[in-house]
């Protein structure tokens, strides 16, 4: 059964609603072999696309999703982000940090100036590896690397530490890398494929509401914009009480649209995040923020 | 085991801290004294905290009428982004104010909050509340004796008390 | 333990501007948890600011207000160096206090 997106428009998505939806500027199917995969293109395409739809929109607001696009909303969140309640996690994060493991050796022993002022290079391809590398599982490989257990992706104490490092990194661009390598563009690619493949009983893709919808409402909540939607992240969500992780929010999409959820850090996941992070890339790392 | 109903405050003595020590007894708290000057002893208003509708918690808070005034100023969003964190301010140009209050009229119990503003404090202050649907949100100032208020509609899609 | 009191208190002239950050879940004893069973009510109940022995605010406040409650308020006489001592009792009789310096 097809659900339709409901869309309730206030005042300052009414100029939004007479444009029309869904006309991509860029092919958007996964590249048959003898096309040749164009990042760079397509993170243009993206980011033209985005940049037209919303003129009034500067580009560096993106980041803040929903309230680049509506003002009541952006006013309430600005009364949040005065004091945020976030600001407990980061003091933990911080603490997380600099503190020792078992066998001595820190987060600065695995991450590059200690963890900080870091983040925006995240995801990177893993050529050793031949996959996609992501803060998250970044952080929970240094922990086994140096015999601790690994912390759950979605929350708490990864979603407080992912939280300080996203902080130390606030006003830095997003600068995710491609290199020239077939797997590391077939993941980028398959990112791609994912983001806009549709699934889930709502039969919806990320980018029916992301790329299509954004600042619109589906049901009570506003759709972010897709150009630099984890640029936020982590985000400490009033629906949740609590901050939640790249890994948490891709989850709980996935079972919004009523599809059964990948595991968190799954190549699909850590592929999307490539994916969006990239085409994401020149804006700048907000998080972490708070949303409703 | 017994489940710990917490509108039954329990006479525990909790010590922490700086050692700040306070008796709870059932629904009414007051801070000793300080030892320089006598600081206003200030009593919970447990009862009013428990009534529903405006009108029944200003009867039990004040026992006096409110009437509208353009001098009491309320900021509230038309549209709640999340019912669970509200951002709500009030201020005013009313002289001689003792104190401010919030009523949520559709919560389950409408008094919100409720500041005692000493003098030499402005009359205006700023917290988050919780809203449990679409509901009026009153502020109430106290001015001379006199109560006052402003009031605003906020719309709340996404109920504040986890439904 | 941490304090649970966050503080940012800042001199202007005569008019020092406090805003204060608690950790608190102000549980409102209307929420069940993933079992079905309510959560009883925790919040707190009364938080105090007080300048050179005197209170400058007294906040009531009932389960209503926010998880993680915010407040900012302003008043007249403190100026920077000055202590301001904030203090919270919940509806369990919990407390947490701390002196924060204005600047």
């Amino acid at each position: 059964m097809r659900a339709q997106l409901t869309t309730r428009l206030g005042s300052a998505t009414l100029a939004l609603a007479a444009l029309a939806l869904g006309a991509f500027a860029f092919v958007a199917h996964a590249a048959t072999p003898n096309e040749k995969i164009d990042p760079a293109a397509d993170a243009k395409a993206f980011r033209d696309y985005f940049v037209t739809k919303f003129p009034k929109v500067k580009l560096d607001d993106f980041v803040n999703g929903p309230y680049s696009m509506n003002a009541d909303m952006r006013k309430q969140w600005e009364a949040i982000e005065q004091f945020p309640p976030y600001d407990f996690a980061l003091d933990e994060g911080k603490a997380m940090l600099s503190k020792p493991f078992k066998n001595g050796k820190t987060y600065a022993d695995c991450f590059a100036n200690g963890g900080i002022g870091i983040r925006q290079n995240y995801p990177y391809f893993d050529e050793k590896e031949g996959k996609v590398v992501t803060l998250e599982l970044a952080i929970n490989r240094c922990r086994e690397a140096n015999g601790e257990a690994p912390l759950k992706y979605t929350k708490d104490k990864m979603a407080a530490l992912t939280a300080y490092m996203a902080y130390t990194s606030r006003g830095k661009l997003m600068d995710i890398k491609i290199p020239n390598d077939p797997r590391a563009l077939a993941a980028y690619e398959n990112g791609k494929r994912y983001f806009y493949t549709r699934r889930g009983q709502l039969n919806f893709s990320c980018a029916s509401c992301h790329v299509q919808n954004p600042g619109r409402h589906i049901r009570a909540e506003t759709l972010a914009p897709a150009l630099g939607i984890l640029n936020a992240m982590p985000i400490y969500r009033s629906k949740w009480g609590a901050l939640g992780t790249i890994s948490r929010r891709f989850t709980s999409c996935n079972k919004q649209v009523r599809g059964v959820p990948l595991k968190p850090q799954s190549e699909d996941y850590r592929d999307l995040e490539y994916y969006l992070s990239y085409v994401s890339n020149g804006l700048p790392i907000s998080g972490p923020s708070s949303r409703p | 085991m017994t489940t710990d109903n917490g509108f039954w405050a329990t006479r525990r003595l909790v010590l922490q801290g700086a050692g700040l020590v306070a008796l709870a007894g059932f629904g009414n708290i007051a801070f000793e004294a300080a030892p320089a000057q006598a600081a206003v002893s200030d009593k919970y208003p447990a009862k009013a905290f428990t009534l529903k509708g405006d009108d029944t918690a200003i009867k039990a808070l004040y026992g006096k009428t409110v009437e509208v005034s353009d001098k009491v100023s309320l900021d509230a969003p038309e549209i709640a982004e999340n019912g669970a964190v509200v951002p709500i301010s009030a201020t005013t140009t009313l002289p001689n104010v003792t104190s401010i209050s919030f009523m949520v009229s559709e919560n389950p119990n409408a008094l919100a909050a409720y500041y005692r503003i000493p003098e030499g404090t402005m009359p205006e202050v700023a917290n988050r509340l919780k809203m449990a649907k679409t509901t009026k949100v009153t502020a109430i100032v106290e001015a001379g004796g006199k109560l006052y208020s402003a009031t605003k509609e906020v719309k709340v899609t996404i109920g504040g008390c986890g439904g | 333990m941490a304090s649970t009191i966050r503080v940012r208190a800042v001199s202007s002239g005569e008019v020092t501007e406090v805003q204060a950050l608690i950790q608190h879940p102000m549980d409102s004893g209307y929420v069940k948890d993933s079992h079905g069973k309510i959560i009883p009510p925790h919040y707190i109940q009364q938080l105090t600011f007080e300048h050179s022995g005197k209170n400058v605010l007294v906040a009531n406040w009932g389960p209503a207000v926010s998880k993680d409650p915010y407040i900012k308020f302003s008043f007249k006489g403190a100026k920077k160096g000055d202590d301001l001592k904030i203090s919270w009792v919940d509806n369990k009789g919990q407390t947490d206090s701390t002196t924060a310096k204005i600047h």
